[in-house]
């Protein structure tokens, strides 16, 4: 029975990683910047469920449930914050909150 | 079986590419969650089922319907109706229906044939993965929910004090 080299799901990890990577540099909506970071944590933990299998241990879907319940409190901050920044700037833009004068 | 992977990993890639040059936040998310189901076939492939539906339930469901949610909150207005009107073009939905139709089709494939074996040499379900969770991680799930319990902190008092101040 063949089976899908470890090398193979951490190169699709590592493509959806930089992808992430680039919609976070790339985009300046406040929403897309927080789908980028989405969707460069599901990576992570596809990388590390992709090890878990290859060595047949349970640490790497650990390692997800805990990625995962980072993502959910994260994803909570992170979207009261744009609704925040929607309410004081009138806009999802990134650069409009670029001031710091408290 | 191993088809079943690389298949599900192009539709992640595309999904995510596709997500990227959206502008409409609404199609964007429409995208991100086909990705996340694709992901979840590439973890089920990989032997974890327990993992692919934690990511269905989680990130697909709940997180996404965060996100729907703000957006929509956000979004309403005059333009609503037009823009809802707008939405329903066939060409806006047709690619993410399409990729997700693959992925169905994988799915399918997997239900109708039960003796496909995982392509991981042993698949771990639930029970394997709570036994490590609950054993020698157990300070990392105590971590994992005074964790959650400070996200859900954090946002309820972000989200209070825009009433205060409006």
């Amino acid at each position: 029975m063949a089976t899908v080299p470890m090398m193979h799901a951490l190169l699709v990890a590592g493509i959806l990683f930089a992808l992430g990577v680039t919609g976070l540099l790339v985009r300046r909506n406040i929403l897309f910047i927080l789908m980028s970071l989405e969707v460069m944590l599901n990576a992570a933990g596809l990388a590390f469920v992709a090890a878990g299998a290859r060595w047949g241990q349970t640490d790497g879907q650990v390692v997800f449930i805990f990625i995962l319940s980072m993502a959910a409190a994260e994803v909570a901050v992170g979207l009261a914050l744009v609704i925040q920044i929607y309410h004081r700037f009138k806009s999802f833009d990134a650069d409009r909150a670029s001031e710091m004068k408290g | 079986m191993d088809a079943l992977f690389y298949i599900a990993s192009a539709v992640a890639i595309i999904a995510t590419f596709l997500m990227l040059t959206r502008m409409n936040v609404v199609h964007a998310l429409l995208f991100l969650i086909v990705s996340l189901l694709a992901v979840a076939v590439v973890f089920y492939t990989l032997g974890a089922p327990f993992v692919a539906a934690l990511e269905i339930i989680i990130y697909a469901g709940a997180i996404m319907v965060l996100f729907i949610f703000v957006v929509m909150m956000l979004n309403l207005g005059k333009r609503a109706a037009a823009q809802e009107r707008e939405w329903q073009r066939p060409s806006l939905w047709v690619g993410p229906s399409a990729l997700a139709a693959v992925l169905v089709a994988e799915v399918v494939y997997l239900l109708t044939h039960a003796d496909t074996r995982m392509s991981g040499a042993v698949a771990l379900g639930p029970r394997q993965v709570s036994q490590s969770l609950f054993g020698p991680y157990l300070i990392g799930a105590e971590l994992a929910s005074m964790l959650l319990l400070g996200g859900l902190v954090g946002a309820f008092h972000l989200g209070r004090r825009i009433r205060e101040k409006r």
